[in-house]
């Protein structure tokens, strides 16, 4: 194969050579001929025009002359050699005749056709017959397949197939082998043949018949009408529902809308109270068209019809109210079905509202379940945490109260903390009591609630700059334990904020959420300056270590507060003391810390050992009591059998065998199964099954008339194939099963073909 | 009359007495009746016997079950099953009268008739029978004081119909109530599973196939033949050019024809039953009459043609009188001429058999000995596909319930089952014989064939599977050479080198003969027993099993070694080469040489 291509490539290649040369050659030669030829060339130049001043284009006759430079092989000179010979030419008399214009004619149309191709060999032919009889062939059994399948997907076969007549010979049968020998009964024939009644063998009139016949007819001529009826029924509601749509009535089509309209939601109201699930669906949907409406403002005042209404409604009272109707229309399709309480953040306290929007019990949740991993999640909201300022100083207290036992290391800055949040609680509650006496007076409610955000603010700030203080002082204490001499740093604000804002990301799990806090902080809090902010983001970056000690505590306090170990692990233990190797790559290690929290709960040695010990309980023999409470003496509620009859009707059992795990304390090794019961059972799922549950369920069912109503366990028991003793089963025909036994013969072609056979008869005489 | 039995009797009810003078005894009659009236209500509620323990409970939960005074117009028209219930009392106020509670001034006392009936003796029952009457009487006249209804009570009713449990005449059967409470009738999967293992070791037991053996050919039978009308007649041809008739019934040779000079070669009868063909060494096709000559008359052909080559098989259209010849090509004939009406070659070698198909009457198989199988169409003369195998096809059988598919008997000891349309790709190979397979035969149902081998057993294969699910031998029987499963698909018939025709059952352990109801339940249950738990292995060994003979069994053995290397050598060759360099052949077409369009 690779040898023939490569033979092929070459060939190809060398044909491209060639042409490639062919051009160059050929100009070569011109340019040779061009010296020679050039006399000639004029020469013949002047006969062209001699014989175009003919008028004519008179056909060249190639004239041999002796003379002339160029001489051929055949002694012919080749000028004209380049033209056909036309047939017609040779026809050409001197005079034109009438009886040769026909003969031209038809030499044209021999021209026109083309040659016939070769046949092709023998065997080819008749591969070729075989091929096409084999697709009809495979075509005619096709039509066998969905007996075949339903036959062998068949929950029951009884052979044979057709229903055998019963083998009663017809009356007319009986009949004709009977003759009337007595004389009465030859009267009665004699009347009979009269009447042209049958006697033997049509068992019906002529008439009869016929009339039989008819009745397909009637049937066929109701089913005719029937159809003609739906046919006509179709065609009425087409025209019903074109008229309707033709309707030019804006007050039809607006009724007909509205009903349409008041049916739909009656719909959804059943809805809702059958189907909640597809109310809610359907709820979406009605939200979607808002959406929709929102996005294409379709009934704004924006359109021409509003326009020319808006100029309207001036003068006319009911474009106005047109415009009205829509304009309501639009502020209905635009309104938000599910309304969120939003109004109270801007007036009342934010922690209330923080509060209110995630309280404890759903961040819990969604800490559990939110989420693929929520360690990760974690160590981001920590990231994120200082950007977000200082909300919740309800939480701190219980904080405090964590921190002040777990660790003694903090326990000093936690307890300044503690005094100056208390602070805050009673301003807090000041507050609220002056926002009542606001709520009172509803008149300029405005300004009082101005001036109750403004005194938040300033809380705000008294706050910070305690905080600042606090955690300068701390931070001191940190540089000093700390290796790497500590920056200072100017920016006096966010650091105050930090450990406040640190306690609170519990209750907010995800990024969105809290800048959506901080956002709202910023709102508020008009006077922390923004340059300010951004620096906090600054500082975000990883050279920024004096941040970290703070970060491992607040950190400890958030997994004490989410109470998520319930032992003290370790680790977190030796976190308690700070030992920081500042050298290391800070958020590598806090990732991994993070990790070696979140898993310090399960420990998996522990828990082995325990699984084991169930695993052995549960694998020993168990004793059995036979005590019977209230035989041989009292019995009832509180009185227990005697020790004695305990211990007579106790049952100990016996000691199994040593298990195979025993000196292996790493591993459990099942004992359930049961080497006697395993001879019994299947060990490899049997074919057509796809699970073993399947297969479990098709044994599980019992099939006997123990478990079973009678019917139901003849259904169930019933043979697939049932035949009947001393029955021939016939081969399957097409008439079986509904389709129509072609009438043709199976004889070959040629046996129905006469001629043909003759022709291979008087062929084989030949032969 | 013994009803409700002792045990069953309301202790409440018994404890007092009902009041109300006794008067003398009635009749038995009215006794029955009124007994009747009351306890069919305490029989029909349970579907199954209520034992001691049972009605103990009932007397716990429902204190009177069968509190029901029978209305006057029930009283003497009652009949079985006869609503009731339209024209009853509220039964509140029976029961609060039963419980001793203040009567209605209206009433009588004679109202706690039914529950008398039930509740009391035998007496006891006549006494309240005869009040009965009275207070119906009250009933009819007075309606039933709203007072009555004040503190109602239900009570469950026990309502039995005797339609349910009385048989109509004495030969019917006795309806036996049965509770399918899962409950009642624990461990269904270990019971129905020691059914099955039982089923199968009796399917075992009852294993004995072979019925009769049919001797009388002086040489070994070669060839055989169903009657198509008739399922007793069997024909066959031998060796030594002799055919013969059999009766199956009856077992016996009904004719003996010396038809052929040399081996009857192949023997098939006309669609009709009249007549059958032979084809024998002598090159000459003869038809013969199916009844024998009369007396004194010479048994002679119909028609006997003469051809120019041997004549190896011959098989009869179903349904025109036209039948096809192979030897050197396949030849189709018309009954009258003595000149076929068409050959049909496809290369040049000697044709084995040739086989109608049964549904599609047009289409032939036939296979040579060049290792091909070649379909024709009659219709339109010409030969289809044609597919080589490894090794020589020795015939071929088509499905006689699936138009396109057939199963060819190879020298490779296998079958190959082939749908006609997708040659390339047999549908099932047929693997467990141990030598050629000279012969096979569908049954007529088209489920499961038989195949007949050198190796001195027959095998009969599921349609759809692989393995066989039976195989038949005896001592005596030799070389298989043909096999026929009849037209009832009950038996098997086979044809031997040692000169016998066996018949044998399709189905080893079937019972013969007429099956009561019972039976053919029994049957069913237990061959759908075997068929559920088929997998399980200890069945599993048991429904398998099979006695071979020794040069079989040794044999399997050695094929199964010698399979093994085959496999193992691939394996290797596989692991050692290049990956994807060899490839892996499945199975069913490692057999196909090629298909020739």
């Amino acid at each position: 194969m690779t040898a023939n291509r490569l033979a092929e490539s070459l060939l190809a290649l060398s044909q491209q050579e060639e042409l490639a040369d062919l051009p160059k050659d050929y100009l070569l030669s011109e340019s040779e001929d061009e010296g020679d030829n050039d006399g000639e060339r004029k020469h013949q130049k002047l006969l062209e025009a001699i014989s175009s001043l003919d008028g004519k284009n008179r056909r060249k006759l190639a004239e041999r002359s002796e003379a002339s430079l160029k001489v051929s092989e055949f002694n012919v000179s080749s000028e004209g050699s380049g033209e056909k010979l036309v047939l017609a030419d040779l026809l050409e008399p001197v005079k034109t005749s009438s009886s040769l214009a026909t003969v031209k004619k038809q030499l044209s149309r021999v021209k026109s056709k083309k040659t016939v191709e070769l046949p092709l060999n023998k065997e080819e032919i008749e591969r070729i017959h075989r091929e096409v009889a084999f697709n009809k062939t495979a075509q005619v059994l096709s039509k066998w397949d969905p007996v075949v399948l339903k036959n062998r997907q068949a929950e029951q076969l009884v052979f044979p197939l057709e229903k055998e007549e019963p083998a009663i010979a017809p009356i007319e049968h009986v009949l004709s082998g009977w003759k009337a020998r007595t004389p009465l009964e030859q009267e009665i024939f004699n009347l009979l043949h009269k009447n042209k009644q049958p006697v033997t063998d049509p068992l019906l009139t002529p008439v009869e018949k016929a009339s039989l016949r008819a009745m397909s007819l009637e049937e066929a001529k109701m089913r005719r009408a029937e159809l003609q009826r739906a046919r006509a029924l179709q065609s009425y509601y087409e025209a019903k529902a074109r008229r309707e749509k033709k309707i030019k009535s804006k007050k039809y089509h607006k009724v007909v809308k509205k009903g349409k309209a008041k049916k739909a939601l009656k719909e959804f109201e059943q809805l809702r109270k059958v189907n909640p699930a597809a109310a809610l669906e359907e709820l979406e949907k009605i939200e979607k068209a808002r959406m929709m409406e929102r996005m294409s403002l379709k009934h704004q005042n924006s359109g021409k019809w509003a326009k020319s209404k808006a100029i309207m409604a001036k003068y006319d009272l009911e474009a106005r109210q047109a415009m009205q109707e829509q304009l309501s229309k639009n502020k209905e399709l635009t309104q938000k079905l599910q309304v969120a309480s939003e109004s109270e953040e801007e007036e009342g306290g934010t922690e209330d509202v923080e509060e209110l929007l995630v309280p404890d019990v759903v961040n819990e949740v969604q800490m559990n379940a939110d989420g693929p991993n929520p360690w990760m999640l974690r160590s981001c909201t920590s990231d994120t945490k200082e950007a977000a300022t200082q909300e919740d100083p309800e939480q701190l207290p219980e904080l405090e109260a964590h921190g002040v036992s777990e660790s003694e290391g903090e326990e000093r800055p936690m307890a300044e903390e503690e005094i100056l949040l208390r602070e805050f609680e009673e301003r807090r509650s000041l507050r609220k009591r002056s926002e009542l006496s606001q709520d009172a007076e509803p008149a300029g409610s405005q300004e009082t609630i101005d001036s109750g955000s403004q005194e938040v603010l300033s809380e705000l700030r008294v706050l910070s700059q305690k905080l600042k203080e606090n955690h300068q002082s701390r931070k001191q204490k940190a540089s000093s334990e700390g290796t790497i001499p500590q920056v200072q740093r100017e920016e006096p604000a966010p650091e105050e904020e930090e450990p406040l804002l640190l306690q609170r990301p519990e209750r907010v799990q995800t990024l969105e959420e809290l800048e959506e806090l901080g956002k709202e902080e910023c709102f508020q809090n008009k006077e922390l300056p923004r340059p300010v902010l951004e620096e906090q983001q600054s500082e975000r970056t990883p050279n920024n270590r004096p941040d970290a000690p703070k970060e491992k505590k607040k950190k400890e306090q958030m997994i004490d507060l989410q109470n998520l170990l319930t032992t003290q692990s370790p680790s977190v233990k030796s976190l308690a003391v700070p030992t920081i190797e500042e050298l290391e790559d800070e958020e590598e290690r806090n990732h991994r810390q993070m990790i070696k929290e979140a898993f310090a709960g399960d420990d998996v040695i522990r828990d082995f050992l325990k699984e084991k010990r169930e695993a052995v309980e549960a694998s020993k023999p168990k004793d059995v009591d036979l005590t019977l409470p209230g035989w041989g003496e009292w019995g009832g509620v509180g009185l227990k059998p005697s020790a004695k009859k305990r211990r007579r009707f106790l049952i100990k059992a016996p000691e199994g065998p040593p298990r195979k795990d025993k000196n292996l304390p790493n591993v459990i090794i099942s004992e359930k199964r049961n080497i006697h019961a395993a001879a019994h059972q299947v060990q490899v799922l049997p074919y057509p099954f796809t699970h073993h549950r399947q297969f479990e369920r098709t044994i599980q069912t019992p099939i006997g008339s123990t478990w079973n109503t009678q019917r139901a366990f003849q259904k169930l028991t019933t043979p697939k194939v049932v035949t009947k003793p001393g029955h021939i089963i016939k081969p399957i025909k097409a008439e079986d099963v509904g389709y129509q036994s072609s009438s043709r013969s199976d004889l070959p072609v040629i046996q129905r073909n006469p001629k043909r056979i003759t022709t291979r008869h008087n062929k084989e005489e030949k032969l | 009359m013994q009803w409700p039995p002792p045990w069953r009797r309301s202790p409440l009810v018994s404890a007092t007495p009902p009041p109300g003078p006794t008067t003398g005894l009635l009749r038995p009659r009215r006794v029955s009746e009124a007994g009747d009236s009351s306890t069919e209500g305490a029989r029909t509620g349970h579907s199954h016997y209520v034992t001691p323990a049972e009605s103990a409970m009932e007397r716990r939960s429902q204190p009177f079950p069968s509190l029901r005074p029978a209305s006057p117009t029930n009283a003497p028209a009652h009949g079985r099953g006869s609503d009731c219930t339209a024209k009853e009392p509220p039964l509140a106020n029976v029961c609060r009268q039963n419980y001793g509670a203040a009567q209605d001034p209206v009433e009588p006392a004679g109202r706690r008739s039914a529950s008398h009936v039930t509740g009391s003796s035998l007496g006891k029952a006549e006494v309240a029978c005869g009040r009965r009457w009275r207070w119906a009487e009250l009933v009819a006249n007075s309606s039933w004081s709203p007072a009555g209804r004040a503190t109602e009570m239900k009570v469950k009713m026990l309502s039995r119909n005797p339609d349910n449990y009385v048989r109509e005449t004495k030969l019917d059967l006795q309806r036996v109530p049965r509770n399918y409470d899962p409950a009642l009738h624990p461990f269904e999967v270990p019971r129905e599973y020691v059914r099955a293992l039982n089923a199968t070791k009796l399917e075992r037991v009852f294993a004995k196939p072979f019925l009769a053996s049919l001797d009388g050919h002086r040489d070994g039978v070669n060839c055989l033949a169903k009657h198509p009308e008739n399922l007793a007649t069997v024909l066959s041809g031998a060796c030594d050019g002799e055919v013969r008739i059999w009766n199956l019934t009856q077992r016996n040779c009904i004719r003996t024809i010396q038809a052929h000079e040399g081996f009857v070669r192949g023997i098939c009868t006309r669609f009709c039953g009249t007549s059958f063909f032979t084809v024998g060494d002598d090159k000459t096709v003869k038809q013969w009459k199916m009844d024998g000559p009369g007396y004194g008359d010479e048994e002679e052909p119909l028609h006997t043609i003469l051809g120019k080559t041997v004549y190896t098989g011959i098989d009869h259209h179903w349904k025109e009188a036209v039948f096809a010849t192979c030897g050197q090509q396949v030849d189709i004939w018309d009954e009258q001429r003595t000149n076929p009406i068409c050959s049909m070659t496809w290369g040049f070698d000697s044709i084995s058999s040739v086989k109608f198909n049964p549904i599609e009457t047009f289409l032939l198989g036939s296979c040579a000995s060049d290792r091909n199988i070649v379909l024709y169409d009659m219709r339109q003369a010409t030969p289809l596909k044609k597919v080589i195998l490894d090794m020589r096809t020795n015939t071929i059988c088509w499905n006689p319930m699936e138009a396109f598919i057939f199963t060819a008997a190879n020298e490779d000891y296998n079958l190959y089952t082939f749908d006609m349309r997708a040659l390339d790709t047999p549908v099932m190979v047929h693997m467990d014989h141990v030598s050629a397979v000279l012969d096979v035969d569908y049954s007529p149902t088209g489920k499961e064939f038989v195949s007949a081998s050198f190796d001195k057993s027959i095998r009969i294969f599921p349609v759809d599977k692989s393995r066989s699910r039976e195989v038949y031998h005896t001592k005596r029987m030799q070389h298989v050479i043909c096999v026929k499963w009849t037209s009832d698909s009950k038996y098997i018939m086979c044809g031997s080198d040692e000169m016998n025709i066996r018949l044998w059952k399709a189905n080893a352990s079937e019972k013969l003969g007429v099956l009561t109801s019972r039976e053919k339940a029994a049957k069913d249950y237990n061959q759908k027993l075997k068929e559920k738990f088929q997998h399980y292995p200890h069945i599993k060994r048991i429904a398998r099993h099979r006695h071979l003979p020794k040069s079989i069994y040794s044999q399997i053995q050695e094929q199964r070694i010698m399979k093994e290397a085959r496999r193992r050598k691939e394996v290797n060759r596989i692991k050692h080469s290049k990956p994807g360099s060899v490839p892996i052949v499945s199975e069913k077409k490692k057999h196909v040489v090629a298909v020739v369009k």
